[in-house]
């Protein structure tokens, strides 16, 4: 009887070792059949260059379209950061402030959490500043005393991305009393936000058309490429094959395309960089500001590649549904 | 195996191919299937391999009702199932042990079980040492021997042959009808149609024979 359980337990045993075997067959076979798919599919793409090459030219064209327009307004924000100090709000005190005063209220504004930072020009320094540049300098020698106030310049923190952040701070100082008048130049200000909102739409609008154009290339290199194989589907089909098993090869067929030209779009856009690079770092020395061209960042480059790679599969997807109910047996 | 209980097929332009056909294959036995041509012979392959519906009755295989499968389900009633083409099908630009091994790889068999059963298929059709050619590379008589060895290397209970000697001198077609022979050893159900009416004299199994989409004679199962 006992003797029975055991080996009643080893049979058990047994199996279950051999559907677990089994089962690991299988997985093996699964992973086997997706990395012959994956390496046939770029041999057979390898196969006819010409015509790779000529998909690729076209896609990877377009892709690099889509991203230099997206470096021009990147570049263009970062051109426009460094023009963050003319968007400062002067504030103009009442006249005969003792200096302890003016102190106190600047420390009091630098504390607000919406002010990068705060800067006091006396009304001595301001003297000197108007008589070097106005030429008024004689004529103010004549004057008894100085009819400069003191002023603070108040740089506001994120100004550039949320205009109303100006617009509350030059209401909130307008409030202490030592205040006469606050002034911010709101108008450039709107223009210049304005100008970056349209263009960055218009780098939305224009990746979103790109990459329609590249779902659509992908979809009908799929398609041509499954009416020369129809008979090879036909039989799979009549072997038993399911629809996923077909679809295999198309999808990674897609991915490549799609990998592949956004790895070329990605050295294009590079290279076209490099060589903007030095004219436009000559540019910024001219105007004595610090300018630092934008390339694409790893983050970027990465986006890059997983979405070319997945608008090649989405668009082998998109046909290989549509195509392989059509192909039938007959 | 393989059953037709009343099955009509209308086609859209209007012509009954088949009407009210009713025949029973059993496991291990061959079966002919002829007529003139136009009598329905390919439609009744064609709904036995689940290329079409019909349009009334029922199509069983090993009891269960595939006449109005889901297609994807198809795939799976497929592979219990061989079939052998008239003019071949097989891969051009695949070796005889890629085309053999088709079935397989569709099936999801891991490596070692394919490379065991595709040397037995080829063992079995006597191709041993040409795996590795290619389709072109062979003579009409081999290149069916590959579409035979791919038809019966997933073991199927089922053999759809259409016109499987049309191509091939009586030498041959002797020796292809040895090897089905074997199969229904097995327990192997057949259907094999054709015009070859020397051969169907010859090997004496029974015979449906359809005519304008009728079947006249053979719906009887005989014991031999």
């Amino acid at each position: 009887m006992l003797k029975d359980k055991s080996t009643q337990n080893r049979k058990a045993l047994g199996r279950f070792e051999r559907y677990k075997l089994q089962l690991n067959n299988r997985w093996h076979a699964y992973r086997d059949l997706h990395a012959h798919a994956l390496f046939s599919s770029l041999g057979r793409l390898m196969r006819s260059p010409a015509s790779l090459t000529m998909t690729l030219l076209v896609l990877s064209t377009s892709i690099a379209l889509a991203c230099i327009f997206y470096l021009i307004v990147q570049n263009f924000q970062q051109l426009t950061g460094g023009l963050a100090s003319s968007h400062q709000i002067s504030v103009f005190l009442k006249g005969e402030l003792k200096p302890s005063v003016i102190d106190k209220l600047r420390k009091e504004i630098t504390a607000n959490p919406d002010v990068e930072n705060v800067s006091l020009i006396t009304p001595e320094q301001a003297l000197i500043e108007f008589k070097a540049h106005s030429g008024f300098g004689a004529a103010l020698d004549e004057l008894q005393q100085n009819p400069l106030p003191a002023v603070l310049v108040v740089t506001p923190r994120n100004a550039l991305s949320d205009q109303s952040i100006s617009a509350k701070l030059v209401e909130q100082l307008q409030q202490y009393p030592e205040v006469d008048f606050a002034q911010l130049d709101m108008q450039w200000l709107h223009r210049l936000q304005a100008i970056l909102e349209l263009a960055e739409r218009s780098v939305w609008l224009m990746g979103v058309l790109f990459g329609l154009e590249v779902l659509l290339i992908i979809a009908n290199t799929i398609r041509l490429e499954l009416q020369n194989r129809k008979d090879e589907v036909i039989i799979a089909k009549l072997v038993g094959a399911t629809n996923a098993f077909i679809r295999r090869p198309f999808l990674y067929t897609g991915f490549w395309l799609g990998f592949l030209a956004a790895l070329i779009a990605w050295l294009v856009v590079t290279i076209i960089m490099l060589i903007i690079q030095q004219p436009a770092t000559q540019l910024s020395k001219l105007y004595a500001s610090e300018f630092n061209i934008v390339f694409l960042g790893y983050a970027d480059t990465l986006q890059l590649l997983l979405l070319g790679s997945l608008l090649g599969v989405a668009g082998a997807w998109l046909e290989l549904t549509r195509q392989l109910q059509r192909i039938q047996p007959e | 195996m393989l059953k037709f209980e009343h099955v009509s097929k209308r086609y859209q332009d209007g012509g009954d191919a088949l009407l009210d056909v009713n025949f029973h294959i059993r496991p291990g036995e061959i079966v002919f299937l002829t007529g003139h041509s136009g009598a329905g012979k390919s439609t009744v392959l064609k709904l036995a391999a689940l290329m079409e519906n019909c349009t009334h009755g029922q199509v069983l295989l090993g009891g269960q009702d595939v006449s109005q499968l889901k297609s994807s389900q198809i795939p799976y009633v497929r592979r219990k199932m061989g079939l052998i083409f008239q003019d071949y099908k097989l891969l051009q630009d695949r070796t005889v042990l890629d085309n053999i091994a088709l079935p397989m790889v569709v099936a999801g068999y891991g490596y070692q079980d394919i490379a065991k059963r595709v040397r037995a298929a080829l063992d079995k059709v006597g191709l041993l040492g040409k795996e590795h050619k290619y389709p072109q590379a062979l003579s009409g008589g081999e290149q069916q021997r590959v579409g035979i060895a791919r038809a019966v290397v997933n073991k199927p209970e089922l053999i759809l042959a259409d016109e499987p000697t049309g191509n091939l001198d009586p030498q041959l077609s002797k020796e292809i009808m040895r090897l089905f022979g074997q199969f229904t050893q097995v327990g192997v159900a057949i259907l094999i149609a054709t015009h070859d009416f020397e051969l169907i004299n010859r090997m004496g199994h029974r015979v449906l024979t359809l005519d304008h989409g009728r079947l006249v004679a053979g719906q009887d199962y005989v014991k031999r």
